[in-house]
């Protein structure tokens, strides 16, 4: 072969030797040479879910391994305590969107990349924007933007009538958490591998301290500040939210906890620790965000140009008593209400929109309010915003078979709230709709369902 | 510099002041900056390291720019060193940042005594004669060494050191609930578990349970605490009977606890191995870590009865506010005293080693007692040994352990590359058309390198040989992120000493990810 000719070419001299040099040990659908590297390039994009410790490490990485087309999505903006690890912002960034630092900075240094930054909620976007992407990476840091992002992912996946997931609807996600020295790195492929509601055991709820301890023996500091926190500002302040970002807040549950603390005789009352309890602040550092990280982009890697097997499917690594990684293979929850074929919803032909709608709020499975619905792309009715409530509203009185085009049965999509651990969240259902007594219903689509 | 604590406030909650302060005043030398070494130092500049020194002898070429942050476009042709200092010092202007445009196996050879200046060492992308060298320079001036390598989808990380004081984390509670102390005895005789208001009865705390219970046991079995299978079991029949509604959960505390009064008394077998080291014999040349172990075999041999110091904090349990603060005031004093005793016992060694009996600050001591239980001496190996007289059982058995396999024979490919470098002045692979030529060169290398350590009737699988000609000596950026992450995060284990180093040769497995720690 021809040595590189260009400084475009000689730019992936180390990537080269992976991309277009055959192995052994790769994956099904690896075909080296130029032409993937190109492919890399021009057709894979990749959307960054989190521009913080992960989110950065993962552009740079990205960035830095053949991937041109990069998006990346976050709400917040920098702060001072984000410096110590996300590398991407300087102290004069403080206030501005971290996607749109992030994007930026890394297309400064790394020329040739595109990344195209969204400063809102995740929640913000329609599905037909995630649908676009090759992969979803997530850098995250709770499990109800994961829980969300796993159902969009988890939406666009259709089964063949023999149960098999239809492989052009997969859309793999790749998903990292940290935690002090600890972290896991995972792949998902929407109906062959688990997903993240199949393992959600993995993510046990935290534990709250009892009420009657908080108000009747405490005996930690912990117990002084969350009494100030929970009890305390309810008490004092009728009505008014508390705003953990407030810091005139934060400062009278401090004052508050510290009395409370003097009189019980406890020791450990901290500004420090008055933050940390009351926003659950998780401890982060650089290096374990940069494993994590590097791990979840070469996994991307991996999976867009096939130059090597990928991990399958689960990665624990454990830094603090010397250092542990280990694989599991998860497998699948078969009845899975995300990434299976869907919740079966039989309805009557007559059914108006509005009265599916006011069906899903009561269905045991879905408990779901405020649903907007959504059926192949096109929006059949959306609560927000309000331009498109209004356009939407005329809708609600027709019958949902005449709007999703007299079909026997189909999938349709419905996002809104429910409650889950006493937390209203964001959620997308996938629903299988059937409509009873239209031809060309078989037994199978009902089978196996309870 | 703006609010330090509030920049640094996610770690400080990890490691705390005493931890920042060491890597405050840490000093930080890198040998080689591609991205391997980049990313390492990146991770140590952003966490606050007092000063990085970088040194690598090369240009940067349009080669770098596809796997190193910390270069851009108009870097190319100038010193790498140079380059990635200056990027480096943008991320943090706390951090003393220099460079030295110099090759490390040049200073290795001609200027050993150059590396005694600094706390430790970062070695990136060295081969393995350079290694074996630098080894031996940094133990001689007691600098901590940190191997880093990125070769492919593989790659591997080692630290080196003659000793590591270590203090794992998450270890058990020190209630001493097997051998209580007078004063806690006292306070528990003081307590009624019969008492008949109900609420005063699911509010004694579990210590004060077993504390009591304990003692009445070895009233009725002379002196001895529950120890076989049958006892343990009647003892938690006892607790649960002293139960008077089904709602306790301070006697549920008990029985979970209760393992705690039946473990032997006395120090463990890790410390038992630490107070028995040679080094404990002190002289004016020893460590500021051996004179305070010194001091603590003698309270353990004498005050300490059989014990280390008193940790001196409580877990949260149930119970009322008042028992639980009267038991929190009550391990404190103990630790107090415990603490006061070895501090004398630490002055009077200095000045009898001629030493200012001040030169070991309070809080150092009181740092030290109050891990002393959870000390942990490791000793590492010369690379030169483990290279020229692996321990082959050991390498033996990795070789054909399912899980250990591909990892074990990347550690072995990845000492051939090296041997394969040295007879044919480029790796296996690193150019193009030479392809199966390399491939059968570096399969005889490697077969050369196992029978020279004496490990035979092994075979590396074919598959795994080939990746590695396919990976032509890359170093791609994911793998020198992942292999940088763990190199800077064993530096910070190593620097602020509150964590247990890895110990042995982490080495990476980018296929699958089966990576493995190898002790050879
Ligand atoms: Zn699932």
């Amino acid at each position: 072969m021809a040595p590189p000719s260009t400084a475009e070419d000689s730019r992936s001299r180390d990537l080269d030797k992976l991309l277009l040099r055959a192995g052994n040990l790769v994956g099904p659908t690896f075909e080296p040479g130029p032409g993937l590297r190109d492919d890399l390039k021009e057709y894979a994009r990749v959307l960054v879910v989190g521009a913080g410790g992960l989110g950065c490490e993962l552009l740079k990485d990205l960035a830095l391994s053949g991937f041109r087309e990069l998006e990346v999505i976050d709400m917040d903006r920098i702060e001072v305590s984000n410096l110590n690890r996300q590398f991407l912002f300087r102290l004069e960034d403080v206030g501005k969107p971290k996607a749109e630092v992030a994007a930026k900075r890394v297309m400064e240094r790394v020329s040739g990349v595109n990344i195209v930054p969204h400063f809102c909620r995740i929640e913000d976007k329609e599905l037909e924007f995630y649908s676009d992407f090759s992969i979803i990476v997530l850098g995250l840091d709770s499990i109800e933007a994961r829980s969300y992002i796993n159902s969009v992912a988890c939406s666009f996946l259709e089964y063949n009538s023999d149960d098999s997931p239809q492989e052009e609807t997969i859309k793999p996600m790749v998903d990292g958490g940290t935690e002090g020295f600890q972290g896991h790195a995972r792949v998902i492929m929407p109906g062959v591998t688990p997903c993240f509601e199949c393992t959600i055991w993995l993510f046990p709820p935290q534990v709250k301290f009892p009420l009657c301890t908080l108000a009747e023996t405490p005996r930690t500091a912990a117990h002084c500040i969350e009494y100030a926190h929970l009890i305390k500002w309810d008490e004092v302040h009728s009505g008014k939210a508390f705003d953990p970002d407030d810091p005139e807040h934060m400062k009278w549950v401090y004052d508050e906890a510290t009395k409370r603390a003097e009189l019980f005789g406890i020791p450990g009352v901290t500004y420090s620790l008055t933050q940390g309890v009351v926003k659950n602040i998780i401890p982060a550092i650089a290096s374990t965000n940069a494993i994590i990280s590097a791990a979840c982009a070469l996994e991307t890697l991996k999976i867009a140009s096939g130059c090597s097997k990928t991990l399958s499917n689960y990665l624990t690594y454990n830094g603090a008593a010397g250092l542990h990684t280990k694989v599991t293979e998860f497998v699948r929850d078969k009845d899975c209400i995300e990434c299976g074929p869907g919740v079966l919803v039989q309805l009557d032909t007559s059914i108006t929109l509005q009265e599916f709608i006011d069906l899903l709020e009561e269905h045991p499975k879905l408990l779901l309010s405020k649903a907007s619905i959504s059926h192949r792309g096109k929006n059949l009715y959306m609560q927000a915003p309000p331009v498109l409530e209004e356009m939407t509203r005329s809708n609600l009185s027709v019958p949902l078979f005449e709007l999703m085009g007299k079909v026997a049965k189909d999938v349709v999509h419905a996002s809104g709230t429910t409650t889950k651990n006493d937390k209203k969240t964001s959620c997308l259902r996938k629903l299988r709709v059937i409509f009873e007594g239209v031809d060309g219903i078989t037994d199978m689509d009902t089978a196996g369902e309870a | 510099m703006a609010e330090p604590k509030t920049k640094y406030d996610r770690q400080l909650r990890i490691w705390g002041e005493q931890g920042q302060t060491a890597l405050e005043k840490a000093s930080i030398c890198l040998l080689n900056c591609g991205p391997t070494g980049s990313e390492t130092l990146k991770n140590l500049v952003l966490g606050g390291v007092g000063s990085i020194t970088v040194i690598d002898g090369s240009k940067v070429e349009p080669g770098d720019l596809g796997n190193n942050f910390m270069v851009d476009e108009s870097s190319v042709g100038k010193s790498k060193a140079k380059c990635v200092c200056q990027f480096l010092q943008e991320l943090n202007d706390a951090v003393k940042a220099k460079f030295i445009e110099e090759y490390p196996e040049v200073l290795i050879e001609t200027n050993p005594s150059f590396f005694s200046q600094f706390t430790l060492v970062v070695a990136t992308q060295l081969g393995e004669s350079s290694m074996v060298k630098l080894d031996r320079i940094c133990r001689e001036a007691n600098v901590i060494l940190i191997f880093a390598r990125s070769y492919g989808l593989t790659g591997l990380s080692v630290s080196e050191h003659t000793v590591i004081e270590s203090k794992p984390e998450h270890f058990l509670d020190d209630l001493r609930l097997n051998n209580p102390w007078l004063e806690l005895k006292r306070y528990a005789e003081t307590i009624d578990l019969d008492v008949s208001d109900p609420v005063a009865h699911k509010h004694t705390p579990y210590v004060l349970i077993l504390v009591k219970m304990a003692e009445e046991w070895a009233k009725n079995h002379d002196g001895k605490l529950p120890s076989t299978r049958e006892e343990k079991k009647e003892f938690k029949e006892l607790i649960k009977a002293r139960m008077t509604a089904l709602d306790e959960d301070n006697y549920k505390e008990a029985i979970e606890a209760s393992f705690k009064v039946f473990t032997p008394r006395g120090i463990s077998s890790d410390l038992q191995q630490v107070i028995g080291d040679s080094c404990v014999e002190i002289d004016s040349s020893s460590s500021d870590f051996w004179v305070m172990v010194a001091a603590l075999k003698e309270f353990i041999e004498n005050e300490g009865g059989g014990e280390a110091p008193l940790e001196g904090s409580i877990p949260d349990m149930t119970s009322s506010t008042e028992h639980y603060i009267s038991l929190q005031k009550l391990y404190q004093a103990k630790a107090e005293a415990d603490y006061l005793v070895i501090e004398q016992r630490v002055r009077t060694t200095l000045k009898k080693i001629g030493r200012d009996p001040n030169s070991i600050s309070k809080t150092t001591i009181k740092s030290f007692c109050k891990n002393a239980r959870k000390l942990k001496v490791c000793r590492y190996r010369l690379v030169e040994d483990e290279f020229n007289s692996p321990t082959v059982p050991e390498l033996q058995k990795y070789l054909t352990d399912e899980d250990y396999s591909v990892a074990s024979m990347f550690y072995v490919l990845l000492r051939a590359v090296d041997r394969f470098a040295a007879n044919y002045n480029s790796f296996p692979g690193q150019f193009d058309g030479l392809m199966d030529e390399d491939i059968s060169r570096l399969k005889t290398t490697a077969v050369g390198l196992l029978n020279d350590v004496g490990c035979n009737g092994v075979t590396l699988t074919e598959d795994l040989i080939n990746e590695m000609c396919r990976f032509g000596a890359a170093e791609l950026h994911a793998v020198a992120a992942f292999i940088g992450g763990i190199a800077s995060q064993e530096v910070i284990k190593l620097i602020t000493r509150q964590f247990v180093p890895l110990s042995g040769t982490f080495v990476f497995n980018g296929i699958d990810h089966k990576s493995q720690l190898l002790s050879l």
